[in-house]
């Protein structure tokens, strides 16, 4: 041990200046609970309670019996928990002279939302594909209104699309209504896919054309298979926009029996007759709302990113 | 040399055949059929044809019968019209103040590299994943007198807190817009963040090593690069609160009485309900006037400002 | 050039966007086999010459003749060329082995055909062992070769190159360099090379276009760009350092220069401008002669080492001469420090004349 100490002397002496004198040395010290983290903590706090009650109310309201409804505050929690409010909105809530529950709804807004989609996302990335990389005159000139007509209102809209829609014998059909829901979702998705697509090298098209593919063999074989992602993004945007709908549905639909669930969801909670039933309104408002989040809650980065895409190149 | 002479085609050693203008990258033409269709016929057609027929007498079907200004005339004379223009108005301008604000102070927050951002975020963000009807329909069951708010206050001992504007024309309004907030301030804090992120990291660095506080930091150098992206947002905001309808169907229905229509929904009631054709025609063209309105100067600042620069 | 010698002929070519003029009345033959280098800075159109050759974009006005035929309107893959691009473009989502054979596989080329091609392009490349792995898992080298061996399986006369190696490391890019002069002494077939990079071109080329504003400025041997180059523009834009250029009048077989007087004797004048023409003179650094070869420079004179840069190899040193900042290369091993005072020779032979209005050579 000896020896190591004379070591360390030696090489004291060799290098006084690295002795160390009092006085700061090393990591500055933190506080934990800063004034600064505090404020940002403390109102991010507010902030998320503000976000999440309403979820939390409709939860625990939805779980609640008629009684306790009456009797407590919104905030409690149940003291017994009864999944009845949730069987009946399901399946006896009434609308009208129907009385067959939200489940109705429900399935026609699955038979308007599965054609429109699929539909909306072929065309709108065909759209964007062609905007992208086979721009042809004029073809600026569509998009240009096209994304203008994104802001118009969409009522100025609504009575020509009924005439075009009678003439075509489509008017109160599910498939007048898939027509307008690709129509109104169109700007928006060729938008998300013209830009992603705009950003893919331009010298991966121009091989493709040396190697002699056409128009869809370049769109299915290189360009489909490398924009994944992108196709996720739209297929959100397209299913939470549609399912979410309740102008179009209720100006295109006729027969109430035919309504999306957003339609029926209102005419349930918002009907004059009868008892309120806070409970049952909430677990039909929850079941309506369920769709939408479990693809947020499910889809995560990729559902910011598809409306961050939509709106910060407007 | 010799070719030289020769146009393309007329050559030795069999040139390809040109085709026509119109038949090139045909196939993209193909495809953009709908596209074309969207835009010519529904859009820019449909507008047109709303706007012509606003200056017709139709009632429970169109007919081109002029009757010049008049819809506008009467509409401007309705009370319903009137108030639904007011309370847009008033909507409109805290709905886009207290949105950019909130946003921009979310997004800040959440970009002080914190624990549990993406909580935070999701939170954030997720009612703007819920549709207006259902946003309505939870606003109007927590702002229940009987039993939402109001009733859970008193519970706890302010036995004279009033907070009713479901059922108060005075401030039915602002029961509207603590919903639309709650629903419509997600996405412009999203896009804050994302233009926050945008900016240099080295600012940040600039501005500590120069002693700027956080605060004025944001103030003075961080919100004024992020022009652009306030801009954007400005523009999403107004445009959003121009359509606003549904959460006004699902929360008030337009009452108590009319104190809480809004334009839209005038449209719709004239034009569905009423059997009024030309007045919802001209609404909606009032309402295409208002996004004009909107629109012009972001138009001119946006693109008008960058052929000077 | 005869007609079948020529592989690819440019026709009076026009190019303009709205009215922005990209390229303008380029003519340019190809000899078969030959390794020909499109040279210039960015924006000088040598790029988009290019993508017409390919087909990639329409010619306003001209022809495009590939192997006699006028394939002007032709689509870029009935041209019979093979292209490689700067980024490679191979298709993320296919094989290595997928991106060789998909140009083939459009072609409708027999699958026996495909398979013994790819293998052929796989030998000469040497990617066997990569034919299945996606691009995603190959280095930037590996790409590169790919990229290139998509050209290869096409079969085709003439390949055309846009910037292959810029995105490369320095090494790498020196490798493939000597890769890619092996590879066309063994398959002889046309190339047509964009860079902008000088010593690729005088590395690679058989001859030589340097581009500026959408015109060849000179058409040329390696050779002939750098020791006789027509113009002031090609005569800075070669060379490492470039030239030095002083300004002057020529009077007769002398250059007048501020306080020197240099005999233009041993130049090679295309034709002997009138007294008193304003010129430049461009000397190139490494012309200048020091030391031992003093002996041989028809004039010589002293100057003072005002900075010196050492480059490892050689030493650039800077001096004042006839009033304007004079460069020298030096041996690396040269002893030079500022303040020094060195006698240096010039020999016009080596230098280059221009005309001061024009900036053609004279």
């Amino acid at each position: 041990m000896a020896d190591v100490g004379i070591l360390a002397a030696t090489k004291a002496a060799q290098h006084p200046i690295h002795t160390l004198l009092d006085g700061p040395r090393g990591a500055k010290p933190k506080k934990k609970l800063s004034r600064g983290n505090i404020i940002v903590y403390g109102t991010l706090f507010v902030f998320a309670m503000y976000y999440a009650l309403p979820l939390y109310v409709m939860i625990v309201t939805s779980l609640k019996g008629m009684p306790e409804v009456r009797m407590g505050n919104i905030f409690a929690p149940p003291l017994e928990v009864t999944f009845q409010p949730w069987v009946k909105a399901w399946s006896e809530a009434c609308t009208g002279i129907n009385c067959d529950g939200l489940s109705r709804g429900f399935w026609n807004s699955v038979t308007i939302l599965i054609p429109s989609v699929i539909l909306s996302v072929a065309i709108a990335s065909v759209n964007g594909y062609a905007l992208s990389m086979w721009k042809f005159r004029g073809s600026e000139v569509f998009f240009t209104i096209l994304m203008i007509g994104a802001f118009i209102p969409y009522q100025i809209m609504l009575y020509p699309i009924v005439i075009l829609l009678r003439e075509a014998g489509l008017y109160g059909s599910l498939t007048g209504l898939v027509l307008v829901h690709v129509a109104f979702g169109m700007p928006i998705n060729t938008l998300l896919f013209r830009n992603y697509f705009s950003s893919i090298p331009e010298e991966l098209f121009k091989a493709a054309r040396v190697d002699g593919a056409g128009f869809w063999a370049i769109f299915f074989k290189i360009i489909m298979p490398m924009s994944l992602p992108i196709f996720v993004v739209a297929l959100i945007i397209q299913v939470t926009g549609i399912w979410n709908d309740f102008l179009f549905g209720v100006t295109y639909i006729s027969s109430p029996d035919a309504y999306p669930m957003t339609v029926q969801l209102n005419n349930i909670v918002n009907s004059v007759q009868g008892v309120k039933e806070y409970n049952v309104n909430m677990a039909a408002t929850l079941l309506t709302g369920l769709v939408p989040l479990a693809i947020y809650f499910a889809s995560g980065k990729l559902f910011v990113r598809g409306i961050a895409a939509g709106a910060v190149k407007g | 040399m010799t070719i030289t002479q020769t146009r393309p085609g007329e050559g030795q050693g069999g040139a390809v055949r040109r085709p026509s203008r119109l038949f090139r990258n045909m196939s993209a033409k193909v495809a953009m059929l709908p596209l074309i269709f969207t835009a010519v016929v529904i859009f820019l057609g449909g507008t047109l044809w709303t706007v012509l027929y606003s200056f017709t007498g139709s009632g429970l079907l169109p007919r081109l019968e002029w009757v010049g200004l008049e819809q506008y005339e009467r509409l401007w004379g309705t009370r319903k019209w009137i108030v639904s223009i007011q309370n847009l108005a008033l909507f409109g301008f805290f709905s886009l103040i207290g949105t950019l604000v909130i946003g921009f102070i979310l997004a800040a927050l959440l970009d002080r590299k914190i624990r549990g951002e993406a909580v935070f975020r999701s939170i954030f963000l997720y009612p703007f994943a819920l549709s207006f009807i259902v946003t309505g329909l939870v606003w109007q069951w927590i702002l229940n007198p009987e039993f939402g708010l109001q009733s859970v206050v008193r519970e706890l001992g302010w036995s004279t807190f009033t907070f009713d504007p479901l059922n108060n024309p005075s401030i039915v309004m602002y029961g509207l817009l603590i919903a639309g907030l709650w629903q419509g301030t997600g996405l412009i804090m999203c896009i804050m963040l994302a233009g926050l992120r945008g900016i240099d990291e080295d600012i940040w660095k600039a501005a500590r090593v120069d002693g700027i506080g956080t605060v004025k930091t944001y103030v003075r150098i961080i919100i004024p690069m992020m022009r652009p992206v306030f801009v954007t947002a400005l523009v999403l905001i107004a445009a959003g609160i121009v359509k606003l309808y549904d959460l006004v169907v699902a929360q008030t229905s337009g009452g108590p009485g009319i104190s809480s229509e809004v334009p839209a929904k005038y449209v719709m009631n004239t034009m569905f309900g009423g059997q009024n054709l030309g007045q919802g025609f001209a609404a909606s063209t009032m309402m295409l006037v208002m996004v004009v309105i909107i629109l012009i100067p972001w138009a001119y600042l946006e693109f008008g400002g960058k052929k000077n620069g | 050039m005869n007609m079948q010698d020529t592989s690819v002929s440019i026709q009076h070519l026009d190019l303009s966007f709205g009215a922005v003029k990209v390229l303008q009345d380029l003519n340019l033959d190809i000899g078969n086999g030959e390794f020909l280098v499109l040279l210039g800075s960015s924006g000088c159109g040598k790029s988009t010459l290019l993508n017409v050759i390919a087909g990639l974009l329409e010619p306003t006005d001209g022809q495009i003749w590939i192997k006699g035929r006028n394939v002007t309107w032709a689509e870029p893959s009935e041209r019979g060329i093979g292209m490689v691009f700067q980024s490679y473009a191979l298709y993320p989502q296919m094989t290595v082995e997928g991106n060789l054979s998909f140009g083939l596989k459009n072609a409708k080329v027999p699958k026996a055909e495909i398979d013994k091609r790819v293998a052929r392009a796989a030998e000469v490349l040497q990617i066997g062992p990569l034919l299945k792995r996606k691009p995603g898992a190959l280095s930037g080298g590996q790409r590169q070769r790919v990229a290139i061996g998509r050209a290869l399986v096409r079969d085709v006369e003439v390949f055309l190159f846009d910037e292959p190696l810029s995105n490369l490391d320095a090494k790498l890019r020196a490798d493939l360099r000597v890769e890619l002069k092996r590879l066309h002494n063994s398959l002889k077939n046309t190339m047509i090379y964009v860079t902008h990079d000088q010593v690729e071109a005088m590395t690679l080329a058989d001859r030589i276009a340097i581009m500026r504003g959408g015109k060849i400025m000179q058409l040329g041997t390696p050779a002939e760009i750098y020791g006789r180059p027509q113009n002031l523009y090609v005569a800075d834009f070669i060379g490492s350092p470039s030239m030095t250029f002083m300004h002057g009048t020529v009077e007769g077989q002398t250059m007048r220069i501020p306080g020197h007087d240099l005999p233009l004797g041993a130049y090679a004048f295309k034709s002997q401008p009138a007294p008193g023409t304003p010129a430049i003179i461009g000397i190139r650094p490494e012309h200048v002669m020091t030391g031992d070869t003093l002996r041989s420079a028809p004039y010589t004179t002293d100057v003072t080492v005002d900075l010196v840069e050492p480059m490892g190899s050689d030493t650039l040193v800077y001096c004042e001469f006839g009033g304007q900042t004079f460069r020298i290369r030096m041996d690396g091993q040269a002893q030079v420090k500022p303040g020094d005072r060195l006698t240096i020779g010039i020999d016009p032979a080596t230098a280059s004349l221009f005309d001061k209005t024009t900036e053609d050579r004279l």
